[in-house]
C-alpha cells in the first residue's frame, strides 16, 4: 500500500480506531443534501451492509469512502489515517462497481492484474492465478469481458478488487444484475470469501433480505441519515423507527394511547384493548404511539380460544383475505376499529386454515411487540412509499 | 452524417445514487469538470474555426460590397456598393432558381430511394445489416469526379441506357440524356444519396418493431401502419436527411458541368467562374451571400414547419 | 406471389445498392481500358498498360502527390485539433459551450461553394491573392475536416461510460495512467476513424480547393481539367485503388472487431 496516506491522526477521543470511521460526514449537491451528518463505525474484518431505498444516500456514502466523491464536511478515517480528501488511487480501498466496470479492451488476466501493476507489486502472475482460482475463473484468463456471462463478470470484478487486499472492500449493489438463483449463490460465496480472507466488506444494497443474510451489522439509511444500526436480528425484531419496521420485512402498526409507564413495561390502550410492551422495546415519547407487531408473530384462532397465554388477546377480527403462499398462509384480518392486520401462519399442518368471512381472535406475546413514536409516518419504508 | 446535439443537457442538481463525479476536488456540474484545461483544449480548434470559418463570412460580406470597378490586381474600393446584389440577381436569377429547383427534385428523389434503402436495411436486412450499411458508404470512397464521369459513360448517346429508353419510346429517336436536366438531376441524386440514407437509417433503426406489431394488432394494415407509425417516428431522420442533401446539392456544379449543358448553369458554376474567370469578385461574393441567405431562409421555414408537424 | 410481396422492400433496397455500385464497376472496368479513339467514354479493348504505365500522363502523378501531401498534413492537424476539442466538449464545461457546439456543426451543413467563396474572400482581403497555393488549400481542408473529426470523436467519447475511469482510479491509477491505459485505448478507434474520414474528405475535395488553389493542381483538379479533353485511363486506376484500399480498411476493421468479440462459450 505504498500510495496510502501515512500520517496517523488521532481521532476526537484520542485513541486510534482500527476500522473505518465516519464522523459528521455531509454531502450536498447544491441545494440537495444527499448525506447528512453521518456517523459510522465499521469494525475491522466485519461484513457491514448499508441498506436503504434508492436515493437514500448509501451509494454517495460509499463513493465518499472510495474517494470518488468528496464530503462537503466531516471526516473519514481508516485505521487511524485521515483519508477524507485523499485521491482514490491513494486509498487502500477498492470497489466492486454495480455494473462491474470491467475494462473492455483488456482481457480477464489484465483486468485482475490492473491494480497490482499500478502499485508495482511483484509476482503478479502467481497472485492473479491464485485469485482466479478463488473465484473459479482460471480457464477464462485470456478472454475479454464481453465474452463472459453476467455472473462471471461479477466474479472478475470481485477478483480485481480483492487481489489488492484492501483495508476495506466496497460493494455497490454488485448482485443487482444477476437472476435470483445466481444471486443466492453469490451471496453465500461472498460471505464465504469474506470469512476466509478476513477483510472488511462494506456492502451497499436496497435488498433487505440480502443485507440481513450476508452482514454482521446492518445500517438502515433513509434520506441521508442512518435510522438504525445493529445486527440483522436486532434491527428486525426491535426496530426503532417506522421506516425500519416497514423496510425490513413487514409490520402491523396500530395506533395506541399510552396509559402508563413503569420500569419494565409500557401499557397502551389499543382501541379498547390493553396491550403491554416491554420498556426496552418502547421508543415513543409523549402519550401516543404506534404499536408494532410482525405478521408472523400474530397468532390467529377461533373466538374465545386460549391461544398463547399470557398474551395480548384481541377479539373481533374478521378474515377478509386468504393467500396460500406454500410455506405459509397469509391472512388479512379486519379488526373492529377498521384496520386490516396482516397475519402470517406457517403451514405446519398443526392448525387449520381459515376462510374469508370467518370471525377470529388474534393474539401475540408482549415480548414481540414494539412501540414507535407517533410523530413518524406510519407508511415510511413500506412499498407504498415513493422514496 | 448526424445532426448532432451537444452532450447530455445539464441535470438538475439532485443526482440519484450513482451520480457521476469528478476525480478531483474541482466542483462539478452534471459530471463535467471546470477549469483552465477545458479552455486550453478547445482553444486551438475553436480559433481555427473562428479565423477560417467565421471571419471569412465577414470578408465575404465586405467583398460583396466592394465597388465592382476594381479588379483583382489593382485592388477594390470599399464603397458599400449594395447595388452589387441587385445586379447579381438581375443577371443570374435563372441559375439561382434552377439550382434550387434541381436541388429540390434531387432531394425528393433521394428521399424516396433513400427511405426504401434505409427501411430495408433497418427492418429487413437481419444479419446483413452491417454489411449493407458498409455497402451504402463504400462507393463513396472513390473520387466524386470519377463517379460522375462514369455516369457520363453510362448515359452516353450510344450507351445501353439511351438505347433501351429509345426502344421503349420514352426517348425520341434523337433523344439524349446527357446535356439535359435529367442527367444533372440523376447525377445529383446519385451523389448525395448517402447523405440522405445515413440519417434516415439512424432514425428508422431506432423505431421499436413492436410498435408496428401493436398497430397491426389494432387493425391497421401495412400502409396505415407505415403512415401512422413508422413515418412520423422517422421524421427527425427525414428532416436531417433532407437538409444534409438539399444544402450541398444546391451549391454543387460538378454534376451540371459534366453531365449537363452549358446553357443550363447552376449557381455554383456561376460563382466559380465569376471568381476565377471573370475576376468579378464583388458580384461573385454577392451571389454567394444570396445563395447562403436563400438556403438559410428555406431551412428555417422548413425546420419550423417540420418541427410543428412533429409536435402534432 | 406472397414471397414477392413480403420481400419487396428488401429487393428494392438491394436494387438501389446495386445502382450505387454501377459507376464503381465502370471505374474499375475503365482502368483496364485501352481507348481506341478519342472517345474515352466507351470501352474498346482490354489492357494492363494503364496499371503498369501509371504515371504516363503529364501532371497526373504530380497532382496525386500534392493531394496525398495535403491529405496527410490536413489529417494530422485536423485530427489533433479535433480530438482535443472533442474532449473539451464532452468532459469539460466552459463558457459558450453550446455556441461552440453549433459552430462546429455549421461547416458540415454549409454548401461548399459558399465555404470556398468566403475563404477566398478572406485570402484576398488579407492580401494573399497572389500566393494562393498549397498553404491556402491546406488551411481550407483543415477547416472543414475539423468538424467531422470533432463529431466522430465526440460520439465515441460520449458513448464511453466514465465509470471505467473511476474504476481505474479506484485501482490505483493516477490520472495520467488512467488516461493512457483506459481512456485513450477506448477512444482510439474513433480517432482513427476520424482520421481516415478526414483524409478521404481532403483527398476528394474539389469545389473548395478549386477556388483557393491558385496555380497548384490537386488530383481532383487534374481530373476536372482533363475531363474536357478526355481523362486518361490512369485516372481510373487511381479511382480503383482508392476504392480497393478503402474497402480493405473497412473489412479489416470489421474482421478485427469480430476477432475480439467471439460468441459466448
Amino acid at each position: 500500500m505504498s500510495q496510502v496516506v501515512e500520517t496517523a491522526s488521532p481521532t476526537a477521543d484520542g485513541a486510534t480506531y482500527d476500522g473505518l470511521r465516519l464522523r459528521g460526514v455531509t454531502k450536498s449537491f447544491g441545494a440537495f443534501t444527499a448525506v447528512r451528518e453521518l456517523d459510522l463505525d465499521i469494525p475491522k474484518g466485519s461484513f457491514f451492509a448499508l441498506l436503504g431505498p434508492s436515493g437514500c444516500g448509501k451509494t454517495t456514502t460509499l463513493r465518499m469512502v472510495a474517494g470518488l466523491e468528496t464530503p462537503t464536511s466531516g471526516s473519514i478515517t481508516l485505521a487511524g489515517n485521515d483519508i477524507t480528501y485523499a485521491k482514490p488511487y491513494r486509498r487502500p480501498v477498492n470497489t466492486v462497481f454495480q455494473n462491474y466496470a470491467l475494462f473492455p479492451h483488456l482481457d480477464i488476466y489484465e483486468n485482475v492484474a490492473f491494480g497490482l501493476k499500478r502499485r508495482k507489486v511483484g509476482d503478479v502472475e502467481a497472485k492473479v492465478r491464485d485469485m482466479l482460482s478463488l473465484v473459479e475463473l482460471d480457464t477464462q484468463a485470456r478472454k475479454h469481458p464481453a465474452q463472459l456471462s453476467g455472473g462471471q463478470q461479477q466474479r472478475v470484478a470481485l477478483a480485481r478488487a480483492l487481489i489488492n487486499q484492501p483495508e476495506v472492500l466496497l460493494l455497490d449493489e454488485p448482485l443487482g444484475a444477476l437472476d435470483l438463483k445466481l444471486r443466492r449463490g453469490m451471496q453465500i460465496e461472498l460471505k464465504r470469501i469474506q470469512t476466509e480472507v478476513g477483510l472488511t466488506f462494506v456492502h451497499v444494497t436496497h435488498d433487505q433480505e440480502e443485507a440481513m443474510t450476508m452482514a454482521d451489522t446492518v445500517a438502515v439509511m433513509n434520506g441521508g441519515v442512518i435510522e438504525q444500526m445493529g445486527a440483522p436480528e436486532e434491527l428486525y425484531e426491535n426496530p426503532h423507527t417506522t421506516f425500519v419496521a416497514n423496510f425490513l420485512g413487514q409490520s402491523n402498526l396500530i395506533e395506541g394511547l399510552i396509559k402508563g409507564r413503569s420500569a419494565d413495561v409500557v401499557t397502551v390502550d389499543m382501541h379498547g384493548v390493553d396491550v403491554s410492551i416491554p420498556a426496552e422495546r418502547s421508543h415513543a415519547d409523549g402519550d401516543r404511539g404506534w404499536i408494532g407487531i410482525r405478521p408472523e408473530k400474530v397468532l390467529i384462532g377461533d373466538p374465545g380460544e386460549q391461544l398463547d397465554a399470557p398474551g395480548n388477546s384481541i377479539p373481533g377480527g374478521v378474515v377478509t383475505d386468504v393467500s396460500f403462499v406454500g410455506v405459509s398462509t397469509q391472512y388479512l384480518v379486519r379488526m373492529p376499529w377498521g384496520q386490516e392486520l396482516q397475519v402470517f401462519q406457517q403451514n405446519t399442518g398443526h392448525r387449520r386454515l381459515y376462510r374469508t368471512g370467518e370471525s377470529v381472535e388474534l393474539s401475540w406475546r408482549p415480548e414481540y411487540a414494539f412501540l414507535l413514536d407517533s410523530s413518524q409516518d406510519v407508511a415510511a419504508g413500506s412499498d407504498r412509499d415513493d422514496d | 452524417m448526424t445532426s448532432t446535439a451537444g452532450a447530455a443537457p445539464p441535470v438538475p442538481t439532485a443526482p440519484a445514487d450513482g451520480a457521476d463525479a469528478a476525480l478531483t476536488h474541482v466542483p462539478v456540474e452534471d459530471g463535467r469538470r471546470r477549469g483552465l484545461t477545458g479552455y486550453l483544449l478547445i482553444l486551438p480548434g475553436l480559433a481555427w474555426l473562428l479565423i477560417f470559418f467565421v471571419i471569412p463570412f465577414y470578408s465575404l460580406v465586405a467583398t460583396s460590397l466592394y465597388d465592382p470597378s476594381g479588379s483583382d490586381l489593382r485592388g477594390y474600393d470599399m464603397t458599400y456598393h449594395v447595388q452589387n446584389y441587385w445586379t447579381a440577381i438581375q443577371e443570374y436569377w435563372e441559375p439561382l432558381l434552377r439550382s434550387l429547383w434541381y436541388g429540390a427534385i434531387a432531394t425528393a428523389l433521394c428521399l424516396v430511394l433513400g427511405y426504401v434503402l434505409a427501411y430495408a436495411i433497418a427492418f429487413k436486412a437481419g444479419r446483413w445489416k452491417n454489411l449493407m450499411l458498409v455497402l451504402v458508404i463504400a462507393p463513396f470512397f472513390t473520387s466524386f469526379l470519377l463517379r460522375t464521369l462514369s455516369w457520363k459513360l453510362i448515359l452516353a448517346d450510344d450507351g445501353y441506357v439511351v438505347d433501351f429508353l429509345q426502344t421503349i419510346h420514352l426517348l425520341g429517336e434523337d433523344g439524349r440524356l446527357l446535356a439535359t436536366p435529367v442527367a444533372v438531376v440523376a447525377g445529383l441524386t446519385y451523389n448525395f444519396l448517402p447523405f440522405m440514407v445515413l440519417p434516415l437509417f439512424a432514425s428508422v433503426d431506432k423505431i421499436d418493431h413492436r410498435l408496428i406489431e401493436a398497430s397491426s394488432d389494432l387493425y391497421a394494415n401495412s400502409f396505415v401502419g407505415f403512415w401512422k407509425v413508422t413515418w412520423p417516428l422517422s421524421l427527425p431522420g427525414v428532416v436531417s436527411g433532407t437538409l444534409l442533401t438539399f444544402i450541398p446539392a444546391v451549391g454543387d456544379y460538378i454534376n451540371q458541368e459534366l453531365l449537363g449543358s452549358p446553357n443550363q448553369r447552376m449557381i455554383g458554376s456561376v460563382i466559380q467562374s465569376q471568381f476565377t474567370n471573370a475576376n468579378n469578385y464583388p458580384i461573385a461574393a454577392a451571389l454567394s451571400m444570396i445563395l447562403m441567405l436563400l438556403i438559410l431562409v428555406m431551412v428555417l421555414f422548413y425546420v419550423r414547419k417540420a418541427g410543428t408537424e412533429e409536435l402534432l | 406471389m406472397r414471397w414477392l410481396r413480403e420481400h419487396l422492400v428488401l429487393i428494392l433496397g438491394i436494387l438501389i445498392l446495386i445502382y450505387t455500385f454501377v459507376p464503381i464497376f465502370i471505374v474499375v472496368l475503365m482502368s483496364f481500358n485501352d481507348p481506341a479513339s478519342r472517345n474515352v467514354y466507351a470501352f474498346s479493348s482490354f489492357t494492363l498498360d494503364n496499371w503498369t504505365n501509371f504515371c504516363g500522363p503529364d501532371g497526373l502523378c504530380h497532382s496525386l502527390w500534392i493531394s496525398i501531401q495535403i491529405g496527410i498534413a490536413s489529417t494530422i492537424i485536423a485530427t489533433i485539433l479535433g480530438t482535443l476539442a472533442a474532449f473539451a466538449l464532452v468532459r469539460w464545461d466552459f463558457a459558450f459551450r453550446s455556441s461552440t457546439n453549433l459552430l462546429i456543426f455549421l461547416p458540415m451543413a454549409a454548401p461548399e461553394i459558399v465555404l470556398g467563396s468566403s475563404l477566398l474572400a478572406l485570402f484576398v482581403s488579407a492580401g494573399f491573392s497572389g500566393s494562393l497555393g498549397k498553404g491556402t488549400i491546406l488551411i481550407a481542408h483543415i477547416m472543414f475536416c475539423l468538424s467531422f473529426v470533432v463529431v466522430t470523436v465526440r460520439s465515441r467519447l460520449a458513448g464511453m461510460s466514465d465509470t471505467l475511469e473511476q474504476a481505474a482510479a479506484d485501482l490505483y491509477a493516477t490520472p495520467r495512467q488512467t488516461f493512457w491505459r483506459v481512456t485513450f485505448p477506448l477512444v482510439f478507434p474513433g480517432i482513427l476513424g476520424a482520421a481516415l474520414l478526414s483524409f478521404s474528405l481532403s483527398f476528394d475535395d474539389f469545389i473548395i480547393t478549386n477556388l483557393n488553389a491558385g496555380t497548384t493542381t490537386t488530383f481532383p483538379m487534374y481530373v476536372w481539367g482533363a475531363a474536357q479533353r478526355g481523362v486518361p485511363m490512369q485516372v481510373n486506376v487511381v479511382g480503383t485503388m482508392m476504392f480497393v484500399i478503402s474497402v480493405l480498411i473497412v473489412v479489416g476493421a470489421e474482421l478485427n472487431h469480430r476477432r475480439r468479440v467471439r460468441a459466448l462459450t
